[in-house]
């Protein structure tokens, strides 16, 4: 897809000479921010805006009148396989979409749009079924599907099936969350096991079996963050989906201008996770989650949002990790129980490692 | 004369904190008594990786420094070695090869960038993922780039001696890890008081390997495994060798380490892989320590059966900057690199040492080296 001889003759010769968009690029991390902040954040003049383009966050949120605020979300779904342990594209792609408009706080949905590419030659009744789990997903939200697109590309020119969605919910004005709310004091709880989507399905590919308990995690999680922003004062919120918990963190820290302390072993993971992790030579903690919020709680309030939390079976496993701190601002430290280390976002693929 | 102990009973007090905080006071203890400061010397990325991973360092005592050495196979990969892959994927071969060197700069690229260009490279897990692989493409030429020590030069062979697919070959970068230990012992301005010694390499090796060379290089060693706990309990055996000033070897990892160690899986390696000197990135050209595929086996050598034509090309001018010799000699830390997350990072690696995650620099950079916290 990114050899450059087969995009024709729109290419000029200066432009092959320029940088070329690899793989890396997409897969979160320091070089997907770079081209995001090139392709998009430095083309669109700033909108007035609580959150806008630049602040990179999981949507924007406007100001539409005196009382409300719009809340807009996109995101595209790609993956192999499209169905697998735990869910399956459609469920992803709902659920991506309606957790990305919970973590700007918007936990009610008002419209989602559902935009399909479908690779010639793949059988209808597979899409169906695809579309299918996309409704009872939205079921599961409280969101359904307002408007779409479907498109149909050439055998080879795409793989299967992408799907995009985008999600738009209304908010009290400053009845939002952003990612860059974390204050010295604050405690951080994390709402359920973390890296069962990527490992899942790092192992799925790879071919292993490793027992029945490990599966994706993919599920909407708006009802779940409705529930604790009742109980009390959530300060910032973010899905540890790509580039998981150690990238989102990183980047609460360094939005925040404060430091993270966590404690490792305060944070959940599954038993079949950590040990397909040790396996396969990837750190849960660098792997997506798709049914997992982790938050900044006013301390006086972490209490209560954790029974909150807790009281819903998709947050029985929630936590309290950790606290935001005045130190090594803009970094995550991870107290191991043996001894302290930083927690560094994962740079570009998640390769297995050998010995 | 070799002894054998052994850290705990059973898994899960290889990760006991209490466990760990008794023996990093018995290392604070011995550190009391030797009265100077020590150097020692590991030989495997994945000790290095359960240092990091578990902020090991930060509760050493201060004035016992722990360093990696000629450890990661990967980052000894020569760059004319990863260069011949690239030629024979950017040829349309199907290049299979483990995770870590898929990275690996060559002179102009890597396997990741022939990918991008179009070449069809596959990460597996296995040798005999590969082969597999090669079963499934009968149509297509399926090379395995074979990298690793022992650990995984056994299981390359074994696939050799199992009637693997007429389109399979492997081209070897393995290595051999004794004759490299001995190049570091022998370079002159190394400061090495103790070995610790690789528990997987030796799973397969044995740790009797090790009897000639504490003798020959009068310094100690511990062959030690890779959870918190066996490595604090193999740098306490080893600080008790150095206080008593005395070369002995000890086996810390006697659940996975025999004085034998496994001997099928020996004999099967020398059945296939015969040994020759060869440039080791950034250290020097070392006797004995390339594995190369013996005459037996040639219908399987990727070397024997394509004709790969490596030109060497300018490599990247940054290199000359790169010390990742010094790092790998245990001569210097990451951080006293100028490149270190500069211009060298594992997204744009220049060094080999930042390219695996059994890489010091790699390693340094993704859990903080040495960190003040």
């Amino acid at each position: 897809m990114s050899d450059t001889d087969d995009v024709g003759e729109d290419v000029t010769d200066e432009e092959t000479d320029g940088p070329i968009i690899t793989h890396a690029h997409g897969a979160g991390g320091e070089q997907m921010t770079e081209l995001v902040e090139t392709l998009a954040v430095s083309q669109f003049e700033a909108a007035e805006a609580d959150v806008g383009l630049s602040a990179l966050d999981d949507g924007s949120v406007q100001p539409i009148d005196d009382e409300h605020s719009v809340v807009v979300t996109t995101d595209s779904h790609v993956v192999t396989p499209l169905f697998f342990r735990g869910g399956d594209i459609g469920r992803l792609a709902v659920s991506g979409t309606v957790n990305d408009l919970a973590m700007m706080g918007a936990t009610e949905p008002l419209a989602l749009t559902s935009s399909l590419i479908i690779e010639a030659g793949t059988p209808q009744l597979t899409v169906e079924r695809v579309t299918e789990s996309m409704r009872e997903t939205c079921e599961e939200a409280g969101a359904t599907v307002t408007t779409g697109d479907t498109k149909v590309m050439g055998s080879g020119e795409i793989d299967t099936l992408a799907i995009n969605t985008t999600g738009v919910a209304v908010v009290p004005n400053g009845g939002h969350v952003p990612d860059a709310g974390l204050s010295v004091g604050d405690q951080i709880i994390v709402s359920g096991t973390v890296g069962d989507h990527g490992i899942s399905l790092l192992s799925e590919r790879e071919g292993f079996d490793l027992g029945g308990d490990l599966a994706s995690d993919v599920q909407p999680v708006n009802d779940l963050v409705a529930a604790a922003m009742d109980a009390g004062d959530v300060t910032a919120m973010k899905d540890p989906t790509r580039g998981g918990l150690a990238t989102v963190f990183n980047e609460m820290a360094g939005k925040a201008d404060v430091g993270i302390d966590l404690e490792e072993q305060a944070i959940p993971v599954s038993g079949a996770a950590s040990s397909a992790g040790e396996v396969l030579g990837i750190e849960p903690f660098d792997v997506a989650s798709e049914g997992v919020v982790v938050m900044g709680v006013a301390s006086e309030d972490t209490d209560a949002v954790l029974d909150a939390i807790r009281d819903n079976p998709k947050g029985e496993d929630a936590a309290i990790v950790g606290e935001v701190v005045e130190d090594h601002t803009g970094q995550v430290v991870l107290d191991t129980g043996f001894g302290r280390r930083y927690l560094t976002p994962p740079e570009g693929e998640q390769l297995p490692r050998i010995c | 004369m070799a002894t054998n102990a052994d850290a705990g009973d059973d898994e899960l007090q290889f990760r006991d904190p209490e466990k760990a905080e008794q023996l990093t006071d018995e290392l604070e203890a011995l550190m009391d008594d030797i009265g100077e400061p020590v150097n020692v010397m590991h030989v495997c990325g994945s000790h290095e990786q359960a240092i990091a991973k578990f902020g090991l360092r930060s509760i050493l005592p201060d004035d016992l420094t722990v360093r990696m050495g000629p450890g990661c196979p990967v980052c000894v990969t020569n760059m004319p070695e990863v260069d011949e892959a690239v030629e024979l994927a950017e040829d349309g071969k199907i290049v299979a090869t483990y995770g870590d060197m898929f990275r690996v700069p060559g002179t102009e690229k890597s396997l990741a960038d022939a990918r991008d260009d179009g070449a069809d490279v596959r990460v597996v897990y296995s040798a005999s993922e590969a082969a597999e692989l090669a079963e499934e493409e009968p149509d297509r030429e399926v090379i395995f780039f074979a990298t690793g020590f022992e650990t995984t030069a056994a299981p390359t062979a074994a696939v050799l001696t199992s009637d693997p697919p007429e389109n399979f070959s492997v081209l070897s970068a393995h290595k051999y890890v004794p004759p490299a230990m001995e190049v570091v012992a022998e370079m002159p301005d190394t400061d090495v008081d103790g070995f610790l010694a690789a528990g997987h390499a030796a799973t397969i090796t044995g740790y009797g390997l090790f009897e000639d060379f504490v003798e020959e290089y009068d310094t100690p060693a511990v062959v030690g495994g890779f959870e918190p706990i066996d490595v604090l309990f193999a740098l306490a055996r080893l600080l008790e060798f150095i206080r008593d000033d005395e070369a002995g070897l000890e086996n810390a990892y006697s659940r996975c380490v025999s004085e034998e160690g496994n001997v099928p899986a020996k004999e099967t390696m020398w059945e296939v892989f015969d040994t020759t000197s060869g440039e080791w990135r950034g250290i020097a050209e070392i006797p004995d320590a390339n594995l190369v595929i013996s005459d037996d086996y040639a219908q399987f050598d990727a070397r024997e059966r394509f004709d790969i034509d490596v030109e060497t090309g300018a490599a990247d001018p940054l290199t000359e900057d790169c010390i990742c010799g010094d790092i790998m000699a245990g001569k210097a830390d990451p951080d006293e690199c100028e490149l270190f997350g500069e211009e060298c990072t594992p997204q744009d690696p220049v060094g080999a040492c930042m390219v695996s995650s059994e890489g010091t620099c790699k390693i340094w950079l993704e859990y903080g080296g040495q960190p003040d916290i």
